[in-house]
């Protein structure tokens, strides 16, 4: 694909190259450590699930055990693999057992690491094996429905009741959303567990448990059988309980997840060695769910300011890349983000939408881009709402972002009613349809505002990755270089929860959930 | 099913405004007219509309004009209406509660620090509870602020502290005695089945059995914030939108001269 912007290609790989280093390096402090909810997600993984007469679920029980008794460092998989050669049980026996104060996992004798392999690893495989018909039941509906040419109408529900949800999600399917995000409760982010069971509360959404999942995942699979078309399933996974929240949407077929390596350390305050850790086991098993994800840039610019930060989001998306294809997630599955965020007083503002939207597109071709609606300057007049989503809509359709996040009219008012996500799919497919083509029609001035707005963009950008380059990550997070945000290394929530791994380490999904193996 | 382009009806009310008895206004006064939209939960069909215009009518509007109906789904429809709200409003003695005070510049804010405190003040403002948007408390206190209008971090004689979001009301009131702050800023964005009521109560319980509220000007803010609302809670002031950092200054430095608090 010929620039439109006359793009500078090595700038291009100048950044990239950085990017490139500074996650490599990363990646190095990433694989010496584990956190509790990595090993919770083992524990996911290998069907340990359910709550405790309190309440407690299973998988905390059994990591604060190990943590307490000073196992973690071996892995979750180590612990229980020893259990199961010593006594025959199941993961979920033994985190009964445990629960019950009937065993203590340290006061089991060490069998062999081959024993312990040969125990556990039958186990994993079935798990694995379990994700993998998820991802030939998503090809197979695929294939028979056929997959939406342009981009994928995204949607949220937030009712914070899962079955009411459900007959908001059904509605929107049927009105043509392509992608349905369940909308998590304000504050999840921060519980170090995942609740259990279906849920009927909750502020501003309710809360991602494996059984939400399941219901919705049945109910948009019916909505899909009626329509003929495939309707993706979108959570968070995000917050304290990443890489927990990637197992249980990889074995309940989520679609689409929002997964970033940094948005928990910037906007959550969540430490930044827990989140980067957390991250990468997220993505691992996000990869091998085929499951897309979204990252969070957009809501840098919701912070600062959309036109003199607009190179810190550039640089993010280079980060999120290269972080995910460290974690073995093609970029076929990043849906980088975006945002369509610039004040619509500013003389020419669409013009530097639309350069950077175009940017990002050809900096990332293979990438589903994210492309996240005006928020900031929402107003409450709804009349002009709609003019600025009708806007926002256009960019999309001339630049082909993937993901389109439908603006809502009444956004800054309240969450959205049955009636305006109705009318903003009807903006959008107004919009797609009657200028289907004009992206193709159009070239940019070689020399006009556009094209230097893109290269002033890509220049700072990659000037800043440089200097993250020169700098470290950690010390740049702790300088506030995104969104105006400072963050400490050895701030914020979760850091206890981080662990050196000891030597004999075992996590079986690490190999066993690597994209290779397909 | 519209009237048409021109309106013909001949209009026999009275078009003279009289200020006790306001109506709603379309394009001649006191012709009462409203716009409005609903989904009922009903099929799209003739009976709905008239469930639509019954609904309509039971709100006080005559003559009510279904002028668009759109399917959502089997079961749901999505109504325009028009029509004429028969309903008045005295105007003239309505009074309505307000922040009190003048609002100055940011010069003119830290000119007043200099002569009535002479040293800065300190701000510390959150989100508070499990309110996850900072959007609200970013627009007063980061230097950028929102429209063209500087947030209090560029106030040469405000100190600001912005703990962002999700900070617990313990946790806020730990770090203002800390921070030796002078004014408190708690921003409430989520308002789903009242959260933020129950949050801004529980804050002001713990200053008064921490015997610390008047040691603090409190003020919240935030979408669905009214003065009214906040002072009901306790707060010294409440801002809702279109209120922006020299709004919260001004009230706060003026506050504090009221309380005594200045030199």
């Amino acid at each position: 694909m010929a620039s439109k912007l006359n793009l500078d290609q090595n700038k291009v790989d100048r950044a990239r190259a950085a990017a490139r280093t500074v996650a490599l390096d990363t990646q190095a402090f990433i694989d010496r450590h584990t956190t509790v909810t990595v090993e919770r997600a083992v524990c996911r993984l290998l069907l340990i699930d359910g709550v405790n007469e309190v309440g407690v679920p299973l998988p905390n029980v059994v990591v604060d055990h190990l943590l307490e008794k000073g196992l973690l460092p071996y892995g979750a998989a180590y612990a229980l693999g020893n259990a199961m050669a010593e006594t025959g049980m199941t993961p979920q026996q033994i985190a009964e057992a445990v629960d019950r104060g009937e065993l203590d996992l340290s006061k089991i004798a060490p069998h062999t690491e081959a024993e312990i392999r040969t125990a556990i690893d039958p186990t994993a495989k079935a798990t694995a094996e379990r994700i993998r018909r998820n991802v030939a039941q998503r090809d197979a509906y695929l294939a028979e429905y056929g997959d939406k040419e342009g981009p994928y109408l995204y949607v949220i529900v937030a009712t914070g009741n899962i079955y009411e949800d459900i007959v908001q999600a059904k509605a929107a399917a049927r009105q043509g959303a392509d992608v349905i995000a369940v909308i998590r409760t304000t504050g999840q982010s921060l519980l170090d567990y995942v609740p259990y069971g279906a849920t009927t509360e909750g502020f501003g959404g309710t809360y991602a448990t494996q059984e939400n999942f399941r219901l919705m995942r049945a109910a948009l699979d019916e909505v899909g059988a009626e329509e003929h078309r495939y309707i993706r399933l979108c959570n968070y996974c995000s917050g304290l309980c990443m890489p927990e929240i990637a197992a249980m949407g990889a074995l309940e077929r989520l679609d689409v997840m929002l997964n970033d390596a940094l948005y928990g350390i910037l906007f959550r305050d969540i430490n930044m060695q827990r989140t980067l850790i957390d991250q990468s086991f997220s993505r691992r098993i996000n990869a091998f769910a085929g499951v897309i994800i979204n990252t969070g840039e957009d809501n840098y610019l919701t912070t600062a300011d959309a036109v003199e930060e607009a190179h810190t989001v550039l640089a993010s998306q280079f980060l999120n890349e290269q972080f995910a294809l460290c974690a073995g997630l093609p970029e076929e599955q990043q849906g980088l983000g975006h945002a369509f965020e610039i004040d619509p007083a500013r003389e020419n503002g669409f013009l530097y939408e639309l350069a950077q939207a175009q940017m990002a597109r050809e900096i990332f071709p293979k990438a589903p881009l994210k492309y996240m609606p005006p928020t900031k300057f929402m107003t409450g007049n709804i009349f002009r709402g709609h003019v600025q989503d009708a806007l926002f809509n256009m960019v999309t359709i001339l630049t082909g972002q993937k993901i389109h996040l439908l603006g809502m009219m009444t956004e800054a008012i309240h969450t959205p009613f049955m009636s305006d996500r109705a009318l903003s799919i009807e903006n959008a497919r107004y919009v797609f349809n009657t200028m289907k083509d004009l992206g193709e029609e159009m070239s940019f001035k070689p020399d006009g505002i556009m094209a230097h707005r893109a290269d002033e963009v890509l220049t700072k950008a990659a000037d800043l990755l440089d200097k993250i380059l020169r700098d470290g990550l950690f010390a740049t997070l702790e300088r506030g270089t995104f969104a105006d945000i400072k963050r400490m290394r050895d701030g914020g929530k979760g850091l206890s929860g981080v662990v050196l791994r000891a030597e004999g380490y075992y996590n079986p999904f690490l190999t066993l959930l690597s994209g290779g193996e397909k | 099913m519209s009237g048409g382009l021109y309106d013909m009806s001949v209009k026999s009310f009275d078009r003279t405004l009289d200020l006790t008895r306001i109506k709603a206004y379309g394009d001649t006064m006191n012709d009462g007219k409203v716009q409005l939209s609903f989904t009922l939960p009903v099929k799209d069909d003739e009976k709905g509309m008239e469930a639509a215009r019954q609904l309509a009518r039971k709100m006080g509007l005559e003559e009510p004009n279904v002028a668009g109906a759109v399917k959502l789904d089997e079961s749901f429809t999505f109504y325009v209406v028009y029509g004429s709200c028969i309903h008045t409003v005295d105007y003239e003695h309505i009074e309505v509660k307000t922040v009190e005070s003048s609002v100055m510049s940011m010069e003119e804010v830290n000119a007043y620090i200099r002569s009535h405190f002479g040293r800065k003040l300190v701000f510390v403002g959150a989100s508070t509870g499990t309110d996850a948007h900072t959007v609200g408390i970013d627009a007063i206190m980061n230097r950028k602020g929102f429209a063209g209008h500087y947030g209090l971090e560029r106030y040469e004689m405000i100190e600001a502290y912005n703990l962002g979001a999700q900070v617990e009301n313990e946790d806020f009131l730990k770090k203002a005695v800390e921070l030796n702050a002078d004014v408190l800023l708690v921003s409430q964005t989520v308002t789903q089945k009242d959260v933020h009521i129950q949050n801004m109560t529980e804050l002001i319980e713990l200053m008064e059995a921490e015997g610390l509220r008047s040691r603090f000007v409190v003020i919240c803010g935030g979408a669905r914030i009214t003065h009214e609302l906040a002072k009901e809670l306790g707060f010294d002031a409440g801002f809702g939108p279109r209120k922006f950092a020299e709004d919260v200054a001004s009230f706060a430095v003026e506050e504090m001269t009221r309380r005594g608090l200045d030199r």
